[in-house]
């Protein structure tokens, strides 16, 4: 059976959700990912992705729950729809892995990342850095008369962009936590 | 009662309470403690070997042949790095097994200390799960979880690695029934609606094929009886991989052989004339598909797996089924009975025919000879001498393990213990010690090639030591009879290495070990010579020497689809193109 040639009523899921499984088109999709709290549970998880040759654009990961001992695993990644549920599957059979969430499937969500960059420069480049990072809503949480650090919370790309601003003027280093994924809605 | 304990002596307790009755293991520094607690006790026997690669196949073996988790102790660094070969084959192959290391003390981990290895590092990719266990109060829990854990789901190794003061040390033991396990509970049941879908599938199909693999057999008896059940209510024919031998019996009517690289003819083409296919337990794996854009074009794939990772990993399904053999099998025979067992007689009719015709070809004829001893006529002699009787097969890795899987015939499971997956050299003999100590009164066999079985052929002294009566049947062509056959078909018969030079004398060698060596050179004594062997009470090295040219047969040639195979009757042609880069 072609995937696209799917009789009306044979699934049971919405008509929204009828991605082509099969496609080639590398897709990026948002994963959470909560697991046991336990030694070596990140290099589990990353040792799957390397040894499995998976990508990895971005990786978060913190203790959310301290008395259940969890962890929330927050991994951008990228691949063609078959690949993306092979990452699922490897994940899900796991041993410490309580939930895979694919925030890019399942509905909307809410992305967001932290970065500070420290922007060096005198004169007309250290106003228009000023003004730029007004616009973007980046604070200024350190300042000498020749740098500023800025700290700018926001959606991967509004960071990709205000960096690119950033990088005539001065830019000299930024670090970025990678991002945190919530899905919307209850 | 007190439950108040040392480390060294909760382990013995846990193995206790979770039935263990056989240790495999080698001691050292940082074991010492439990072995001392061995050897203040008699419930747990425990098998010296001599290498500890030997003591993780022996427990395979063991665990393959019994359904039970097989059990292995090593100290710290060498003693777990010499493992680590053994427990990515139980990996591969799903093999439950529970190994049990030393580590330097807690507080001289990370300084490389003497014989300090970061086992739960280096295991880490090998293993189900490992632990590293740092306080004697969770030691007897996490025991009991990774016993838990080894054999629920898909079935494989775990590492619990045990620093020699945690031994020392005193703690509260936790027996088998307090331990939380919960959480990992990988689920059983398939879902209705899928194995419904699939019931109509069954129900019209014209060219139905099982196709089934090692999960049959790690679902247990209860799986194997509800196949059977279901191959012969419904009259489709079955295959098996390499890994599923023995679940269908040979001699069932619905049996069409092996598939795959050196699968049948017969069992390939249906594989690649069906219009469904059902997978129950088996992975799609490279030597079973051949060439991926070409295999089985025209089917409908159905594929019951109970690791979720197995589906559309390698072949797209159209009826994916998560869940156990066992359980998944139950309901869709419930389900196809109470709709009215129907099949498509007409259609599976002329499938049977054409399956026949297939058959006709023969594709295990050989060239005979009155000189030398055709490796096929070995294994055939050998089968026909041990049948009927309580027979365990094991293999090494190579042609001849090719051949006792075309030229032996299973009646029932767990009687086959082979690596698949990783194929590793030299799992034959130590694994056919496992199987004997599980059945000292069964005839074990290990059917292998002289160089794989010299790898690891220091496990004659345990063979010897623990008088397990293992008949090691080498069939000695002097090659490296795969890596020749290769060089042959893929490197213009350039022979790089692929020869052994100074092989031992293994009939002096039989007795250097201290058992029985039996050489057979020319077809005529063959026979005598197997049953000499099968007559000698104890361990026995019987050098059978073997065309040395032999190539195993039908093959596909990698990169090539299911239905172009290479037959004993064509000539031999080389293997070019996009197929050379295959393994």
């Amino acid at each position: 059976m072609s995937p696209l040639n799917i009789q009306q009523g044979s699934s049971k899921h919405s008509a929204y959700d009828l991605r082509d499984p099969y496609s080639e088109v590398i897709e990026t999709h948002t994963l959470a990912v909560i697991v046991d709290n336990e030694p070596g549970v990140l290099a589990r998880v990353i040792g799957l992705f390397s040894g499995r040759g998976y990508n990895i654009e971005s990786l978060t990961v913190a203790e959310t729950d301290h008395q259940g001992h969890r962890s929330r695993i927050t991994v951008v990644t990228t691949g063609t729809p078959q690949v993306i549920d092979q990452i699922k599957a490897q994940l899900g059979r796991m041993v410490p892995v309580h939930e895979v969430h694919d925030l890019t499937v399942d509905g909307p969500s809410v992305e967001r990342e932290l970065a500070l960059l420290k922007v060096a420069g005198k004169g007309e480049h250290r106003i228009e850095a000023l003004r730029l990072a007004e616009i973007f809503r980046a604070n200024v949480v350190d300042s000498t008369l020749e740098s500023f650090v800025f700290e700018m919370t926001g959606a991967p790309s509004k960071i990709d962009a205000f960096a690119d601003l950033m990088r005539p003027l001065g830019l000299r280093e930024i670090a970025r936590t990678g991002v945190a994924a919530l899905a919307r809605g209850v | 009662m007190s439950q108040q304990m040392t480390g060294a002596r909760m382990v013995v307790q846990a193995l206790k309470d979770q039935g263990v009755e056989v240790v495999f293991g080698y001691p050292g520094g940082a074991v010492l403690p439990i072995y001392d607690e061995i050897f203040q006790q008699n419930e747990i026997r425990h098998i010296l070997v001599r290498h500890e690669q030997g003591a993780v196949h022996m427990a395979e073996g063991y665990a393959r042949s019994t359904g039970k988790p097989g059990v292995v102790l090593v100290t710290s660094g060498p003693g777990a790095t010499n493992a680590v070969t053994g427990i990515v084959d139980a990996l591969m192959d799903s093999i439950p097994i529970v190994v049990l290391s030393g580590q330097v003390p807690t507080f001289m981990i990370g300084n490389d200390a003497f014989q300090e290895a970061d086992t739960v590092g280096i295991t880490r990719p090998c293993t189900k799960h490992n632990w590293l266990v740092k306080e004697t109060d969770k030691l007897s829990e996490t025991i009991h979880q990774a016993f838990h854990v080894a054999t629920s789901g898909r079935p494989g190794p775990v590492l619990i690695d045990i620093p020699k003061d945690v031994q020392f040390a005193t703690g509260t033991y936790t027996p088998p029934q307090k331990a939380r396990t919960a959480h990992y509970a990988p689920r059983v049941k398939g879902d209705i609606e899928a194995i419904t879908r699939l019931v109509e599938m069954i129900e019209k199909a014209a060219r139905p094929v099982l196709y089934t693999g090692g999960g049959v057999i790690n679902s247990g008896p209860g799986a194997v009886q509800l196949l059977r059940e279901l191959a012969d209510a419904t009259g489709i024919p079955v295959t098996s991989t390499l890994m599923g031998l023995g679940a269908y019996p040979a001699s069932g009517k619905g049996w069409i052989g092996m598939l795959g690289m050196h699968g049948l003819y017969e069992a390939n083409m249906a594989m690649h004339g069906c219009d469904l296919m059902i997978n129950i337990g088996a992975r799609f794996d490279d030597r079973i598909t051949g060439r991926i854009n070409a295999f089985s074009p025209n089917s409908l794939k159905a594929h019951i797996d109970i690791d979720p990772s197995s589906i559309n990993k390698v072949i797209r399904t159209d009826v994916p089924i998560i869940g156990d053999v066992g359980h998944v099998l139950e309901d869709l025979l419930k389900i196809w009975k109470s709709r009215g067992r129907k099949t498509n007689r007409e259609g599976l009719a002329t499938w049977w025919k054409q399956i026949n015709e297939w058959r006709a070809v023969n594709c295990l004829a050989y060239k005979g000879s009155d000189t030398v001893i055709k490796p096929q006529l070995a294994l055939q002699r050998l089968e026909a001498l041990t049948k009927g009787r309580d027979r365990y097969i094991t293999t090494e890795v190579g042609q001849h393990q090719m051949w006792a899987a075309q030229y032996l015939n299973f009646e029932g499971p767990n009687r086959w213990m082979t690596s698949g997956g990783l194929g590793t050299m030299g799992y034959g003999l130590p694994a056919s010690i496992g199987v004997q100590i599980a059945h000292p009164k069964s005839l074990v066999i290990n059917v292998a090639g002289e160089a794989s079985w010299l790898m690891n052929m220091q496990e004659m002294g345990t063979a010897v030591q623990f008088r397990a009566p293992v008949k090691q049947f080498i069939l000695n062509n002097e090659r490296l009879g795969m890596v020749r056959q290769w060089q042959q078909l893929l490197h213009g018969e350039r022979y790089s290495q692929s020869w052994s030079e100074s092989l031992p004398d293994f009939v002096k060698l039989a007795e250097a070990f201290g058992c029985k060596g039996i050489r057979a050179s020319h077809p005529d004594e063959l026979d005598d010579a197997i049953m000499a062997m099968l007559d000698y009470d104890g361990p026995v090295i019987f050098d059978c020497l073997v065309e040395k040219h032999e190539n195993c047969l039908p093959m596909i040639p990698s990169g090539n689809a299911h239905n172009d195979m290479l037959l004993p009757s064509d000539e031999v042609r080389a293997i070019t193109g996009a197929g050379a880069t295959l393994v």
